[in-house]
């Protein structure tokens, strides 16, 4: 299916459409991320959850016609859909990998609808800033993007794997993201290229701080960690 | 008007004779995946014949809910075929009796008889599996009211023929948030109504294990060639509604011609083919749910279409 140049009206329905649908895929994924089990699942929903982040950055940069949002989305491909991933999986056991997290702190189907309570409250927080912004095409990403942030933070809460975990903070930072590119496409590449980079840090540091707990106790459930062990490891 | 009843009447041929086949093409195409032939596509076709003339048996200690459930079955589909687009793309005769709700309604009546008639006869597993069925039932019962509140949302109907015209004009609006995530969460509600693997294992003879098959594991002879036909409609309703009113109107008729009618029958079937591809790629690539996973399942079928919902409210 060939996409029209973005001159005509009729494109930019278009491409405002595909727009919404890789945010409303993007929501979805999200809560895939609270809900999925396996650990190996839960890379691949972030991996798609950042290629979908670029995604968007790449159609908002075809209707703002801004180049800025093309760097951004292959900044975002490239270090969160490739380099993070890779960084994980080296820094981290196998035995992570293939371990399925059978308690979390809630069970699924309560996550579910405290994730679902969050998407409804982030709709209620974009409402008035939307008022003021008038309509545009990226109108969607803001809703979205701050439901995400705040289903991001609710997986980092109830998932007891270091792994999920982290995971969950990632999707907040790019939930964040996805709002930002909607309301500011002129946004300084400086910003993007700078926080690309923490987060990369960050993931380095988490790998080798979740590689220590693992080789101090034998198991990377953060959630068990409450009480303090004496003497030498295991 | 003499026409319009004609098409009706051709809608509810299509419906009646090639659902089996449906089920056969799954069946083959199945096995084909595992690497064996597989019975005739047309093997449903036998079963039936053969059901229908053998001798039926009815235990002594049934009501009548027992005779009664198979002829229910076998008609609800029917009278759903009437209120939903198999072939036109244009209302016919019975178009504004029942909205996609009602033809849920009508649909859920014909289950609600086979659960009653699984507990009649007292054999043990029919209880079990008429249970486990409910259990189903009104876990996507939820999933089903969200997906047809968001496509009165979306389309400002539930009337099929007008809800079908609203995804394609104009084209992009096929590509809708909305519609999108419609279709994955009616998708899942599809697998778990028509009793299909993450849910049930439709081919599995294990009683214990039966979800869906074990309602009508009293039946013989003519009563369970009905059951079995009828559940066999329920399956190809459920395709007409998911296809023609849900994803798009391709393929069906537009002039009101018999000629145009009539091809639209190869059209629709070809569209079921590709959705049947889709099904066979889902059921042997993913294994069956443990049954209290089934929750977990259809939770995210709700959330899928809670998240439909949600969207178009972002979007707006």
């Amino acid at each position: 299916m060939t996409v029209p140049t973005p001159t005509q009206p009729d494109a930019i329905l278009w491409l405002t459409n595909l727009n919404a649908l890789v945010c409303g895929l993007f929501l979805l994924v999200s809560f895939g991320l609270v809900a999925i089990r396996q650990t190996q699942a839960c890379v691949r929903l972030f991996i798609l959850l950042s290629v979908l982040l670029g995604g968007s950055a790449l159609l908002l940069s075809e209707i703002y016609t801004t180049w800025h949002l093309v760097v951004v989305g292959v900044v975002d491909i490239c270090t969160k859909a490739v380099i993070i991933p890779w960084l994980l999986r080296r820094a981290l056991h196998d035995e992570v990998y293939t371990r399925r997290e059978v308690t979390q702190v809630l069970n699924i189907p309560t996550a579910l609808l405290l994730a679902l309570g969050l998407a409804i409250l982030g709709y209620l927080l974009a409402q008035p800033l939307l008022a003021v912004g008038g309509p545009s095409a990226g109108a969607v990403n803001l809703p979205i993007g701050l439901a995400g942030v705040l289903i991001g933070g609710l997986t980092a809460a109830v998932r007891r794997e270091a792994v999920p975990l982290f995971l969950g903070l990632l999707a907040m930072e790019n939930s964040a993201f996805l709002a930002g590119i909607g309301v500011a496409p002129e946004m300084p590449l400086i910003a993007e290229v700078s926080i690309a980079v923490d987060v990369l840090i960050l993931v380095m540091v988490v790998s080798v701080l979740t590689r220590a707990v693992h080789e101090h106790i034998g198991t990377t459930e953060v959630g068990a960690l409450t009480t303090l062990r004496e003497g030498p490891g295991r | 008007m003499g026409n319009r009843i004609l098409f009706n009447l051709v809608q509810l041929l299509t419906t009646l004779l090639f659902a089996p086949l449906v089920s056969g093409v799954i069946a083959r195409l199945k096995e084909i995946v595992q690497s064996k032939r597989g019975p005739s596509i047309f093997q449903p076709y036998r079963d039936l014949w053969k059901l229908f003339h053998k001798d039926e048996v009815v235990s002594e200690y049934s009501s009548w809910i027992f005779r009664f459930t198979p002829y229910l079955v076998f008609v609800t589909p029917l009278l759903v075929t009437l209120l939903i687009p198999v072939l036109t793309d244009y209302p016919l005769f019975f178009a504004f009796m029942g909205d996609m709700l009602g033809g849920g309604f009508v649909l859920a009546l014909g289950g609600f008889f086979a659960t009653l008639a699984a507990v009649d006869t007292g054999n043990p597993y029919g209880p079990v599996g008429a249970s486990r069925t409910r259990m189903v039932g009104f876990l996507a019962e939820p999933v089903f009211m969200i997906v047809f509140f968001t496509v009165s949302f979306v389309a400002n109907s539930t009337i099929p023929y007008i809800v079908q015209q609203r995804w394609i004009t104009p084209t992009a609006a096929f590509f809708e948030p909305s519609h999108i995530l419609l279709l994955l969460a009616f998708l899942m509600l599809i697998l778990a109504e028509g009793g299909r693997i993450p849910v049930d294992n439709p081919s599995g003879h294990f009683e214990l294990a039966m979800i869906d098959e074990s309602k009508s594991l009293e039946y013989s002879g003519r009563g369970f060639a009905l059951m079995k036909w009828g559940g066999a409609m329920k399956f190809f309703v459920l395709l007409c509604i998911y296809l023609n009113v849900l994803v798009a109107p391709w393929g069906l008729a537009h002039e009101q011609t018999l000629g145009a009618v009539l091809l639209a029958i190869p059209l629709v079937l070809l569209k079921m083919l590709a959705f049947v591809l889709v099904l066979v790629v889902i059921e042997s690539s993913l294994s069956k749910l443990r049954l209290f996973r089934i929750a977990e399942f259809l939770g995210a079928a709700f959330i899928t279409s809670v998240a439909a919902m949600i969207t178009r409210l972002f979007a707006m």
